[in-house]
């Protein structure tokens, strides 16, 4: 039963997190790519979750915890930075902000 | 009295410094004060240090002045040392007397040159390293006042460095002298490896004690010793480099290439002499270099039309005397013809160097004529010295110190009778070469007009050095005693038929040849010469020996040639080209790498997922 539950779990992580992986590649707006980010986040949270459950320990969903809080600062902060950009460029597509480069 | 040994080498080297920081900002009255006064006051000196070893000798008749030590390294402890003997003192008094002399002489003599504080700057640091060479207590030491007269003369050499010729004449007086220095420093390293030290007592004694006669170390040694001294003094077969070192303003001529940084090579041997007695082989090849050599430049120097090319031939001449001095066993004659030589060749270089500035820059004797009127001091001086070269019997210096050596050529234990013919035939040339000059210069019509004449301190000195051209002859005797302290006397077997005062009438007589012929040929009747080089084998001879017979074509052909055809094809250094490819390649990929900086944020998120897919692979799978 574990076990099923265990590989059915690990498998929806990592097409959610392949999921995210591309839509974080093939989407131009930002805020679709911090979305994305979120999806990857919570992908790897369930792969803790689910790890947490089946070894009985509590360690998965201690992690799964720090994930959120992490990932909640990391929108905090993305969402200044998007408002930030887009009054100074008018535009939130990532390929129009390629200054930086080598 | 001796402590102030060091002085005479300090105040040339302060001066020296002086002149190279500050000369620029020198008036050249000061300039002259600084660069002629320390020289000057170098010579007082030495005649105070020798009028205190004289007056009270030390005992083994040597004084050591030792200043700090150089390096000590594992066993090897090279001193800043100063050693007084008989040899030295007599060297260095000739050096700081005759230099204060030219260098007296070219504070006029260069007075319009734009480089006049670089001229005393480096005719000190000459002086310095000369009295350094002299001095020095070991044999590393001496190569450091080697190598410093060597630089000094490729400075002054190539003192008119605008003219490219006199840039090459340089390079290659540096060049060919090199090719000793290396055979020197050899010599070195083997007395060093054998023998432990490299101080020249020790040294002498130890080589003595522990290598028996004619061990080929001592062969070894003494013949790269021979190499080095062959070098700088301009014999066989590096004899090329001095000719062409006449490209250098006169009084350095005078001062370097004649009086002397040239019998530096006769000093080294005469200082290391306990090695050439222990080799016997290259004793002999001492002897045989001096020989050869004298006749040699005694044939080119009859041939050159430049003033200053025939002194300098003269002058390889007459060092070639003195290695066949040395050759024979016969040190202290070597000596007093050093002694003598130092005197008259300097004058003669001095007078030259009056006749070239009045005639506005004219060398070739050709073009010269009737001066005896026109430049009576530097005529008088000229022939005063001239007789001294040319060896006027009885009277002048040179005669007394060049029959020495030709009779102990013949009559010491080294002797032998090709080398007295060489000898008496090389006195004819040297009395032929001496008075074509004098009848083409002084004698006969008018040749180029006199535009300037000479003042009271190029005068002073010329007239200084003609008594002493023949007063010098007369210290026969007490410089021989003198010498016999440091070196060995020489021992008389081969006495034949021949007594000392035929050998003088012979010699005599060989000058007064000399003398006839060229009153023949360049006074009587001048149609006479004219017609010797317009005949087909005179002619051929005359070319040979002008180009000193050929030695500069045949290192140009063997040595120097191939050396610029290697250097040519190998242009692009192919060492080179393997790190020149490195960086080719660095840059190749600095530049790939630099275009995946595009800026985009997707794709170096990409960028990083597979790097991090690949990373996990590995880790997964192998």
């Amino acid at each position: 039963m574990t076990e099923i539950l265990m590989r059915d779990g690990l498998v929806l992580a990592g097409i959610l997190f392949s999921l995210g992986l591309v839509s974080l590649l093939v989407r131009r707006n930002l805020i679709f790519v911090l979305m994305s980010l979120e999806v990857m986040l919570n992908a790897a949270g369930l792969a803790f979750v689910v790890a947490g459950a089946r070894w009985h320990q509590a360690d998965g969903q201690v992690v799964f915890v720090f994930i959120l809080a992490m990932a909640a600062a990391e929108v905090a902060v993305g969402l200044a930075l998007v408002v930030q950009i887009y009054r100074r460029f008018k535009s939130l597509d990532v390929d129009a902000l390629s200054k930086m480069r080598g | 009295m001796l402590k102030l040994l060091w002085l005479i080498v300090a105040l040339p080297f302060a001066s020296a410094a002086i002149l190279m920081l500050f000369g620029p900002r020198f008036s050249r009255r000061a300039t002259a004060a600084v660069g002629v006064g320390a020289i000057g006051l170098s010579a007082l000196i030495t005649i105070l240090v020798a009028a205190g070893f004289l007056s009270a000798p030390p005992s083994d008749s040597s004084f050591t002045q030792v200043l700090w030590t150089w390096i000590n390294v594992g066993g090897f402890d090279p001193q800043i040392g100063l050693r007084l003997d008989a040899l030295s003192l007599v060297m260095v008094l000739v050096v700081t007397f005759v230099g204060f002399l030219i260098h007296l002489y070219s504070a006029e003599f260069m007075i319009e040159d734009e480089g006049y504080s670089r001229f005393f700057a480096y005719m000190n640091l000459f002086v310095a390293s000369m009295i350094t060479l002299l001095l020095a207590d070991n044999l590393l030491l001496l190569m450091l006042g080697w190598e410093g007269v060597g630089l000094c003369s490729y400075l002054l050499i190539g003192f008119w460095y605008r003219d490219p010729a006199n840039g090459r004449a340089a390079r290659k007086a540096f060049i060919v002298t090199r090719v000793g220095d290396t055979a020197m420093l050899l010599g070195l390293f083997l007395l060093f490896n054998d023998l432990g030290t490299l101080e020249i007592q020790h040294l002498m004694q130890r080589a003595s004690e522990r290598w028996p006669l004619g061990s080929p170390y001592a062969v070894a040694t003494a013949l790269l010793l021979l190499g080095g001294a062959v070098g700088k003094s301009a014999q066989l077969p590096l004899q090329v480099w001095l000719p062409d070192a006449m490209a250098g303003p006169t009084p350095t001529s005078a001062l370097i290439h004649a009086a002397t940084m040239v019998t530096a090579g006769v000093y080294l041997i005469a200082r290391t002499h306990v090695l050439f007695s222990l080799a016997p082989v290259a004793q002999f090849a001492v002897a045989l270099v001096g020989a050869g050599t004298l006749l040699l430049a005694g044939f080119s120097a009859l041939t050159q039309h430049d003033i200053k090319r025939v002194l300098a031939y003269s002058t390889v001449s007459q060092i070639g005397y003195m290695f066949l001095a040395l050759g024979v066993g016969a040190w202290e004659a070597a000596l007093f013809h050093f002694l003598t030589h130092a005197f008259f060749k300097a004058l003669l270089f001095l007078g030259a160097g009056v006749i070239i500035n009045a005639l506005h820059d004219e060398h070739s004797i050709f073009r010269m004529g009737g001066l005896r009127k026109e430049l009576p001091v530097a005529f008088w001086t000229f022939l005063i010295a001239g007789c001294s070269l040319a060896g006027l019997p009885f009277i002048t210096a040179g005669f007394f110190s060049k029959d020495l050596i030709i009779w102990e050529a013949w009559s010491a234990n080294h002797g032998h009778p090709g080398f007295w013919i060489a000898g008496v035939f090389g006195a004819l040339l040297t009395s032929l070469y001496t008075f074509r000059l004098i009848f083409r210069v002084f004698f006969g019509p008018v040749g180029t007009p006199v535009t300037k004449r000479p003042g009271y301190a190029m005068t002073i000195p010329l007239v200084i050095l003609a008594f002493f051209s023949i007063v010098a002859g007369y210290l026969k005797q007490p410089l021989l005693g003198f010498l016999d302290s440091v070196l060995p006397p020489t021992i008389a077997t081969h006495t034949g038929g021949l007594t000392e005062i035929r050998c003088e009438a012979i010699v005599a007589l060989a000058f007064v040849i000399g003398l006839y012929f060229a009153y023949l040929f360049h006074l009587g009747k001048r149609s006479l010469s004219e017609a010797l080089v317009q005949n087909p084998v005179g002619s051929m001879l005359h070319q040979w020996w002008f180009a000193g017979w050929g030695f500069d074509w045949i290192y140009e052909k063997v040595f120097v040639e191939p050396f610029i055809w290697a250097a040519q094809i190998n242009k692009s250094d192919f060492v080179d080209a393997f790190y020149r490819g490195v960086a080719q390649l660095t840059e190749l990929f600095y530049r790939g790498l630099s275009r995946t900086q595009t800026g985009r944020l997707r794709w170096y998120a990409a960028g990083m997922a597979v790097g991090s897919v690949l990373f996990l692979a590995m880790v997964l799978f192998l």
